[in-house]
């Protein structure tokens, strides 16, 4: 990142420390007091498998500008001691241009920060902590980050005395000391790290992370029923939904397993409320199931998956692209269904409230693949637009002698009866059926519902939200990705233009159906396509050779999580790759 | 409940669709005792749901002209819970076999007991997988041979009516096809008792188990009045012969309901809490 006296335009910054070190709390209130500010920014973090304590790392990025991930080399690592470092080394990368923060106290810094070439300074954490009663190193911490970042003393310790109001006079009264030592302690390199002065247009800005996104699509798509089953990363929405769903005449079931929690959410739904459950990968693996059923009986449900390391327990706090496969071909027998995937943070909003919608008007499951990094990430953006999807279905409000609940139709709809609805009366079913819905093994209705269920989904209008498609029409170079792996291909794209090469960027949010026509126009007259794949067994790559046609000169760039890829690797490879 | 007026007969409660049970089977009783019970009770046909999974008896749902969902095997209770949570105003009935319900279907037993949803849950016990064409079930006695478990499978059998019990349901009973006019009279209590009720009924398989055609000579009314004290309905429950037909538990437990919030937002509200 290069500096002037300006200021940056982008900040990131890294704060380590082992269990109760209160990292965490560091980044958060960086990432506010920024939002505060006026600035962009994301926050990750890194931790391991531990209930409380183990090691952490918090992340933050921030930015003048919109910013959706980190990128390259963090500016500052701020290490509250050496402990586990090292688990971190490869998620937090370090440059010549890197400053390495840390207290003599704790040793001489480990061999892969100081075989980066990064500078180090030493900030005597526990001395300045030492000289005020009931001062924390994390306080003081967050002065230093948060003076480095150029943001001002006063609207910082604005925050903190908020945050820290209910645990007494002295408690602020020490935390505002910690902050002025902190601010104090950084005078030797706060000017060459700070960021420029913010847009002061900042109005109407959230800071979200992709699951509390999520849960608000849903309930904004008209979702009014929720079946929870807790599993990391994904938690967070239902614990949103919780408090949510009551307040606009919704509820939520804790549920006793995934098994329980799909079933619970298809019965909701054939009781005509629009219902969703939330998962990860292991849950999704145990609905596939029931997923089935919805897809036979044709009742709408929505399933967000965020996603992590796999197969099995793998990597629970960590991001993967992996349930791919089981997402788009993971149901028995021919079961037509919907996959999407968030392109951002703030896109986790508008794609669950898409599903929603999709799975009342198709009347079909649908699963929203987001993941652990967009799940759990918080951001600083920009207020989502209101989008009118909303969870209808077609239905039979005056059935006669003659419904048929699953009539054959040229869209393959058919509307629903509600129970309730005097005349209605069916049994849905999981037993292929006569458009009566009566049980049937006669391969002439398994032709007839097999055709109008597929029909359904191939004769829908998805409209352009299919795919974000960005850039120069006339390009030979294209990028492609889907999901989270979206924000550092638009940020591979700005790179390689900004050096003047013409790419044009295709992130797909639709993952089932497919759309070969779409994308054939999307890849006319590209030459060369780069698939991002955070796979290991490249998924991504084979689907879409499953699916489309893609061109002669396509190569895959693909590697397995929890190391994600950046903006500035795609674009070297892209490069490297069209130079050669 | 909404009361159907003029009065409707059990026979207009009954499908025209021909049931796949072999003849003799306990489960064309509990059909009928189903409808005399709706009957009895008066439900409009369209505000009665019957959720099922899969199995012989999981098949009843479209034997009914009520709402029905024939879902997957042993998750009959979770799609009830479901519809029972968002649309309390139906009468939700679940009813399946011993396999469906104690087997793959166990742990969402014990969690719907616990629960206490103000459903009817009604299982036709036959002691066997009769759909599968013969297989022990969680309820089989130890020394039954068959292909699958030569000898027996040597296991206890399931109890569960005292699982039920122990585990909270609100309403335990016991029912035999055989008396279809008392099976209805149990149905209809087990119905308007809030919360979570539990019906074991008795159903012969007399395909794979023709021993079962004795259960006719076996079955006894219960010679006490029913109970509100739980542990002296498991102590009686545990000791009889099994065969003890009645109604032998009514807890007076609350029924589940969901969480109501204090005050009701609209969603533009709910976004506040994100803006900076």
């Amino acid at each position: 990142m290069s500096s002037n006296h300006k200021g940056r335009r982008h900040l990131s910054l890294a704060v380590t420390g082992s269990g109760g070190a209160g990292v965490m709390t560091v980044g958060g209130l960086v990432l506010e007091a920024a939002a505060d500010a006026g600035y962009y920014g994301v926050q990750t973090r890194s931790v391991g498998p531990q209930i409380r304590g183990g090691e952490a790392a918090s992340m933050v990025r921030l930015s003048t500008t919109p910013v959706d991930i980190h990128d390259g080399p963090f500016d500052i690592l701020f290490a509250l001691d050496w402990r586990n470092l090292e688990r971190f080394s490869a998620e937090i990368l370090l440059a010549k241009t890197s400053l390495v923060l840390f207290d003599p106290e704790a040793g001489a810094p480990p061999e892969t920060v100081s075989g980066s070439g990064a500078r180090l300074h030493e900030v005597a954490v526990k001395d300045i902590t030492g000289t005020i009663t009931g001062g924390r190193a994390n306080m003081v911490a967050l002065g230093v980050v948060a003076a480095a970042a150029g943001i001002a003393a006063d609207s910082l310790e604005r925050l903190v005395t908020q945050k820290l109001d209910n645990k007494g006079e002295q408690a602020v009264s020490a935390g505002m000391a910690c902050i002025e030592a902190g601010y104090a302690a950084a005078e030797p390199f706060a000017a060459e790290m700070s960021l420029a002065p913010s847009d002061p247009g900042g109005n109407g800005r959230w800071i979200v992370t992709g699951n509390e996104a999520a849960a608000l699509g849903a309930v904004r798509g008209g979702i009014r029923f929720a079946a929870a089953y807790p599993i990391t990363p994904a938690t967070e929405i239902l614990e949103w939904l919780s408090s949510a769903l009551p307040k606009v005449g919704g509820s939520l079931v804790q549920a006793e397993d995934e098994l329980s929690s799909i079933n619970m959410a298809i019965g909701a739904s054939y009781g005509g409320v629009p219902a969703l459950t939330e998962t990860s990968g292991p849950g999704l693996a145990l609905m596939s199931e029931a997923l089935g059923l919805a897809t036979a009986a044709e009742v709408p449900v929505v399933v967000v998956d965020v996603m992590r390391g796999g197969p099995s327990t793998g990597i629970p706090t960590k991001s993967e692209q992996t349930d791919l496969n089981i997402a788009v071909y993971g149901l028995h027998g021919d079961a037509p269904h919907v996959v999407l995937a968030p392109l951002s943070i703030g896109d986790c909003l508008f794609t669950t409230q898409w599903a929603a919608h999709l799975a009342d008007a198709m009347q079909v499951p649908a699963i929203v693949l987001s993941d652990q990094f967009l799940g759990q990430t918080r951001a600083i953006i920009e207020r989502p637009a209101d989008v009118a999807f909303l969870a209808t279905r077609e239905r039979a409000e005056q059935p006669g002698a003659d419904f048929a609940r699953y009539a054959v139709s040229a869209s393959g709809v058919s509307a629903m009866a509600v129970p309730g609805t005097a005349g209605g009366q069916y049994t849905a079913d999981g037993l292929e059926h006569s458009p009566r819905g009566l049980p049937s093994t006669a391969a002439a209705d398994h032709q007839t519902q097999l055709d109008k269920r597929a029909r359904k989904l191939a004769g829908f209008e998805f409209g352009t939200h299919w795919a974000e498609i960005d850039g120069d029409g006339d390009s030979e170079l294209a990028l492609v990705a889907w999901g989270s792996t979206a924000p550092a291909l638009r940020g591979a794209a700005a790179r390689l233009r900004a050096d003047g090469r013409k790419v044009k960027t295709i992130a797909l949010r639709l993952l089932a159906p497919s759309r070969p026509e779409h994308m054939a126009t999307a890849l006319d007259g590209v030459e060369k396509l780069l698939v991002v794949d955070q796979s290991h067994s490249a998924q991504f790559h084979h689907y879409l050779r499953a699916h489309y046609d893609l061109p002669a000169g396509t190569r895959c760039l693909n590697r397995a999580g929890p190391l994600l890829f950046s903006a500035g690797e795609i674009a070297a490879e892209a490069e490297q790759w069209s130079s050669s | 409940m909404n009361i159907v007026s003029p009065p409707l007969k059990a026979s207009d409660y009954k499908s025209t669709l021909k049931p796949v049970w072999c003849p003799g089977c306990g489960d064309y009783h509990v059909l009928l005792s189903l409808t005399k019970a709706l009957a009895e009770l008066g439900l409009p046909m369209e505000d009665v749901a019957v959720i099922s999974g899969i199995g012989c008896s999981s098949r009843i749902p479209a034997y009914l002209n009520c709402y029905g969902f024939h879902g997957v095997h042993g998750r009959a209770l979770p799609l009830a819970t479901g519809l029972k949570v968002a649309r309390p105003d139906l009468t939700v009935l679940v009813a399946g076999g011993d396999g469906d319900g104690f087997s793959i279907g166990g742990n969402h037993f014990l969690h719907a007991c616990r629960r206490n949803i103000d459903i009817t849950y009604i299982v036709m016990d036959n002691r066997v997988y009769g759909m599968t064409k013969g297989q022990p079930s969680p309820t089989t006695e130890p020394d039954w041979d068959s292909a699958l478990s030569p000898g027996g499978t040597g296991l206890s059998p399931f109890h569960p009516l005292v699982i039920a019990l122990a585990s909270g349901a609100n309403f335990v009973a016991r029912a035999f096809s055989g008396v279809p006019n008392r099976t209805a009279e149990i149905l209809v209590e087990a119905i308007r008792h809030p919360g979570f009720s539990f019906v074991q009924i008795l159903s012969p398989c007399v395909t794979f188990r023709p021993d079962e055609r004795e259960w006719k000579s076996m079955t006894h009314p219960a010679p006490v009045e029913p109970t509100s004290d739980p542990a002296q309905a498991a102590r009686r429950i545990m000791t009889d012969d099994g065969f003890n037909v009645g109604i032998l538990y009514r807890g007076d437990r609350k029924a589940y309901a969901p969480h109501v919030a204090a005050n009701r937002s609209d969603i533009t509200q709910l976004e506040t809490a994100f803006s900076v």
